[in-house]
Parts: structure tokens; sequence; C-alpha cells
């Protein structure tokens, strides 16, 4: 019975204590140590860091970067990589502010939003799946073609957007979590059920994990690929709602740090770039980590042009370290 | 000289497949017994993969006809194939190393609960199934709950084997199932496969290793550059003839 030796299950103090020593363990939560490492340096360097309303202006800033983060989490478990989602976001808020100056209500110009990034999500998918092209290529194209949309649609001009419903929900929310932080909870609770609790999560992981395996037990890896590039298009139009309803207008701005934070905290949160392995809530620890980051730098003075820099070496440190995952 | 008089599950006529120049299979035309082993032996190159797949789904032959228990069959996708009750362990394994073992047996055929289109995975029931399909098993699995990627290479063939042998399927097809196998991986697998044929599934067998072949199988199809040269049955037949038969040393 034992020739082919199952591999003993090590759980008592010793082989935790092991555990804690190998580096693959810090690899693997190197999100989660990171954001409390952070939290105790700028709680010991600035009062106003652990204060309530901190914390709470924290999760409003973050509630973007983790919407757009799920899309992002989506797509590279797969095995792929959106490059589109900030601009694709840019081009929701313009189409808002289009639907809004012409009358539209707050409804029907949310819904505009998302309809216009889902477009470019299932364009995505598409050329993806079914142009056989490289993910990194289409992407890197819709993402032209999305900022390209968004300057032609607004004229290159700011659309302001004074509606009290929104500022309202901006500003309030439960306790210390703003309504767009409970939208951005809710958009990843949703993400995590959908991604292990359905049919659909594993056949994702499949696809993103061995494509010829998945393919061998029937599943449609093409179909896979264009839900999941959709799925991002339309958290894209969400965060493009988020985004209106925090600066108050319509702006067709690049957001490229949006985007080099989306697949930062996708990589802060220990999903492998080549697909298959990871979870939702890592990368969301990794987008409250740059949020973090960029909070404490502002209590502190820090010129705002440090914060890319500080984002960079994070994020390099991290991949540094999942290299040496399990 | 060749078949018998058992029914056919699989009927293979004729069928020809190229990729660009390269004749895969040409007029390859075998059938395989309900119940009996059946091997498909032949050189590297000699199309054995290929044809593999025609039947599974994956290729679709250029011209010929497979037949299934009768009937012509004209299989989209693997999905059509496995829907039909043919199971491949494929050469390359197969199996997504980053999911578990329940996961990986259960792969595009999760079990869900819920009502109409909302449904959840069942993964409680997916996980004593799985144990009860890997108890059943000669070959030592580890807990159903690990990674795949932890497999030697021993257990991750028998989780290949126990999926291909659940789903009530009727046909499994096995491209070398030893070939990166250790001495006693491989005994043990030849065992699963002997159960296999008693428990009522027909095996087609792609083997590089005669005394396997005359070990285990029923039937042996013999392959050379994309055409089908010979059959013969096991007990009428020897390694030499066989290995003659692959050569082109000897014809028919
Ligand atoms: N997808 C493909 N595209 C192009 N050529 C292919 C493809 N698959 C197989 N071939 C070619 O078809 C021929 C038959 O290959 P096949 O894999 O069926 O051989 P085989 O008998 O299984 O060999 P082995 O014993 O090495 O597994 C080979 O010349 C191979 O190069
Ligand atoms: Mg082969």
């Amino acid at each position: 019975m034992n020739s082919l030796g199952s591999p003993r299950p090590r759980k008592d103090a010793a082989g935790w204590q092991q555990d804690v020593k190998s580096i693959g363990w810090w690899a693997e939560h190197a999100a989660i140590i990171g954001l409390i490492g952070l939290s105790i340096v700028f709680t010991s360097l600035s009062p106003v860091f652990l204060t309530a309303g901190n914390i709470q202006s924290i999760l409003v800033a973050a509630s973007i970067l983790i919407v757009l983060t799920v899309g992002q989490s989506f797509v590279i478990l797969s095995d792929g990589i959106d490059l589109s989602v900030a601009a694709t976001m840019t081009l929701g808020v313009i189409a808002f502010g289009m639907a809004y100056a012409q009358g539209a209500g707050l409804l029907v110009s949310m819904l505009a939003a998302i309809a216009a990034s889902s477009v470019i999500g299932i364009l995505n998918g598409v050329l993806v799946a079914k142009g056989r092209i490289t993910d990194f290529i289409v992407t890197l194209g819709t993402l032209s073609v999305a900022s390209g949309l968004a300057l032609v649609l607004s004229d290159g001009k700011p659309i302001s957007i004074t509606s009290i419903e929104l500022i309202n929900f901006s500003t309030h929310g439960v306790l210390i979590f703003g309504n767009p932080f409970i939208v951005a909870a809710a958009v990843a609770i949703i993400a995590h059920v959908v991604l292990f609790r359905t049919r659909f999560g594993t056949h994702l992981f499949a696809t993103g994990g061995s494509k010829e395996a998945a393919q061998a037990t029937g599943i449609s890896t093409a179909r896979i690929k264009i839900a999941v590039y959709t799925i991002s298009g339309v958290l894209a139009g969400v965060a493009a709602i988020l985004l209106v309803a925090r600066v108050g207008a319509s702006e067709p701005a690049a957001n490229t740090t949006f985007l080099l934070n989306s697949v930062a905290a996708v990589v802060l949160g220990g999903v492998s770039l080549t697909g298959g392995r990871g979870s939702i809530f890592g990368p969301i620890v990794g987008a409250l980590l740059l949020t973090v980051l960029t909070n404490g730098l502002t209590l502190m003075n820090v010129s705002q042009f440090y914060q890319p820099l500080a984002v960079g070496v994070v994020v390099i440190l991290a991949a540094l370290l999942s290299r040496f995952q399990k | 000289m060749t078949t018998t008089a058992t029914t056919s599950i699989v009927d293979v006529q004729d069928v020809s497949l190229a990729f660009g120049s390269v004749k895969a299979l040409q007029d390859v035309s075998l059938t395989l017994a309900a119940g009996e082993i059946t091997a498909l032996v032949g050189d590297n190159g000699a199309g054995k993969s290929t044809l593999v797949r025609c039947i599974s789904g994956i290729h679709k032959p250029q011209s010929g006809t497979i037949s299934f228990e009768g009937k012509p069959v004209h299989f989209r996708s693997p999905e059509d194939a496995r829907e039909a009750g043919i199971e491949t362990v494929h050469q390359n394994l197969a199996l997504v190393d980053d999911l578990t073992v329940w996961q990986n047996l259960f792969l595009n055929r999760e079990i869900t609960r819920g009502i109409g289109p909302i449904r959840f995975l069942d993964r409680k029931a997916m996980k004593e199934a799985a144990d009860r399909m890997v108890s059943n098993l000669a070959v030592n699995v580890p807990a159903v709950k690990s990674k795949v990627r932890r497999l030697s290479g021993g257990q991750r063939q028998a989780v290949s084997i126990c999926r291909a042998a659940g789903f009530s399927s009727k046909l499994v097809i096995m491209d070398e199932p030893t070939a990166a196998l250790g001495v006693q991986e491989t005994a043990k697998v030849e065992a699963l496969i002997l159960k296999l044929r008693d428990d009522g599934h027909s095996v087609l067998l792609i083997s590089h290793n005669f005394s396997q072949v005359m070990r285990l199988s029923d039937q042996v199809w013999v392959m050379r550059a994309g055409r089908c040269v010979a059959g013969r049955r096991t007990i009428e037949t020897t390694g030499d003839e066989i290995v003659s038969l692959i050569t082109g040393s000897r014809e028919k």
C-alpha cells in the first residue's frame, strides 16, 4: 500500500516553526506582512495614521483600486493580463459624463459607464480568444483605443457633475466604512464566491493552470477568456462610477497609475503571473498596501513625486520574494 | 487473421488526417472489441496519439468515419466524446497541477447544487465521492485535498486513470500510461488497467513496452508511418512478430 508513499501532513509545532523560517512562507504572505509592517512604521511616525478618520479615508481611497484589481485578478488567474483596465475605466467615466450632460438621470449615466467599459472588455476577450492574439498585445491596443476614444468623445474637456446624490453617496457610509468601500467589498466577496464556489471559477483556474488539460476535459478555454475580460470591463465600469463620484467630474485623464497599481496589487497578492494560482483577498490586501503607502507618505509630507518611486520599489521587492513561493 | 466475433465498440474506417504536409494518418481502419483491452503499437511518430485524438474528439478526421457503438459519430470537442462515454488518459498527463486531486477528478464534471441557474459547487459531495473513487484503486493516492503538483508520477497517472474510469465511461483510452513510471508504479498501473477491463470498460492502450502489450492486451494493432499495417490476436502472436511488423521487415 505504501510504495507510492503519500506525503504525511506535518502540522506539529516544529513543522510550523520551520514554515515561518522558510523564505517561501514570507513570500506567500508578502502582502499582509507588508501591510502590517507599513502600518506599524506609519503609526510610529504619524499620530494621525491610526485614527478612525484616516482609516476611513484609506478605505475609501482604496475602493477604486480594489474594484480594478478584482478584474485584473480574474484576467491574470486565467493566464492573461489586462493593460487596458485604466483606459477602459476612463472611457466609462466619459460615457457617464456624456450621458449626464445629455440630461440622462444618474442611473442611466451609470449604465452608460458600465456599457461602454463592457464593450472594451468583450472586445479584449474576443480578440484574445478568437483572434488568437497575445493578451499583452490586444490589451495594449485597446488601451490606446479606449483612451483615444475618451479624448475624442470628450473633446479633451472635463464635464463637471454636480449631483447631490453622488456626493452623498461618496461621503457617507456605515461606521468607518464609506459607501465606495462597501461597494468594493461587495464586489470582492462576490468575486471570491464566483472563483471558489462555482464551476466557472474552477474552469478559470484550470484554464490558467494548464490550457491543454482544461481543453482535454472539454472546457472551452475561449469562453473562459471572453468571460474574464468581460468581467474586467464591467468592473472597470463600476470603478468609473466610483471615480466620477469621488472627483465630481468626468475627465479624460490617463489614469496610468491605476493600471500599474492594479497589476502591482495582483503581484503583491501572491497571484501567479502565469495564471492558475492565487486568491482574491491577496490582491485586495495588495491594493490596501499600495493605498496605505501613498497615504502614509502623504501624511509625512513626502512629495507626491516620490510615491511612484516607492510603489515601484515595493512591487519589485514583492516580485523578487514571489520567486521563492512554493 | 485479424478480429474476433465479439461486438465492436469502436470502428475506425479509412480515417485520414494531415497536418499541412505531414500525413499523420492515412486510411487507417481498425476496430476495438467491447470489453477487451486493445493495444496500439508503433514507432515514434507513427500516428498513434493522433488517432487517439481523433477518437476522443480533439482532432477531426479529414476523411473516413469513426463509429462508436455501431453509430457513426462526429465529435466536435472532447466534451462530446466524454458525453458519449469515451474518456482519455493523455500522453502528457492532462491534469492541472495547481488544482487538488478532487478538483481534477471532477474537472468539467463538477457536482453543483442550487436553484435554477444559480448553482454553487457541492465541494463536500465531490470530496467524498473522490475519496471513494480513489480508495477503489490499487494505487495509494494521498488525500484528495492535496494539490496534484505534489504527487509522484505514478500517483498522477493513477488519478488520471481514476478520472477516466469514473463517470460511467464505456471506453478508456490510455496513451502510454506507464511511460514515465518506475517498476513498481508500472505494475500497479497495469493492475489498474486489468481492473478496468474486469469492471466492464473497454480499453485502448498505447504502449512501447512489448512485454506489457503481450501481458495485458487481447488484440494488437500495429501502426507504421500513418498507416495501420496489421492486426493480431495477442495469444496468436509473439513479441518478435510485433517488432518485425513495426519496423516493416515483415508485412501483414
Ligand atoms: N498538432 C500537430 N501539428 C503538426 N503535426 C503533428 C501534430 N500532431 C502530430 N503531428 C505529427 O503527426 C505525426 C504523428 O504523430 P503522433 O503524435 O500521432 O505519433 P505517435 O505515434 O503518438 O508517436 P509517439 O510514440 O512518439 O508518441 C508526427 O509526424 C507528428 O510530428
Ligand atoms: Mg504519442
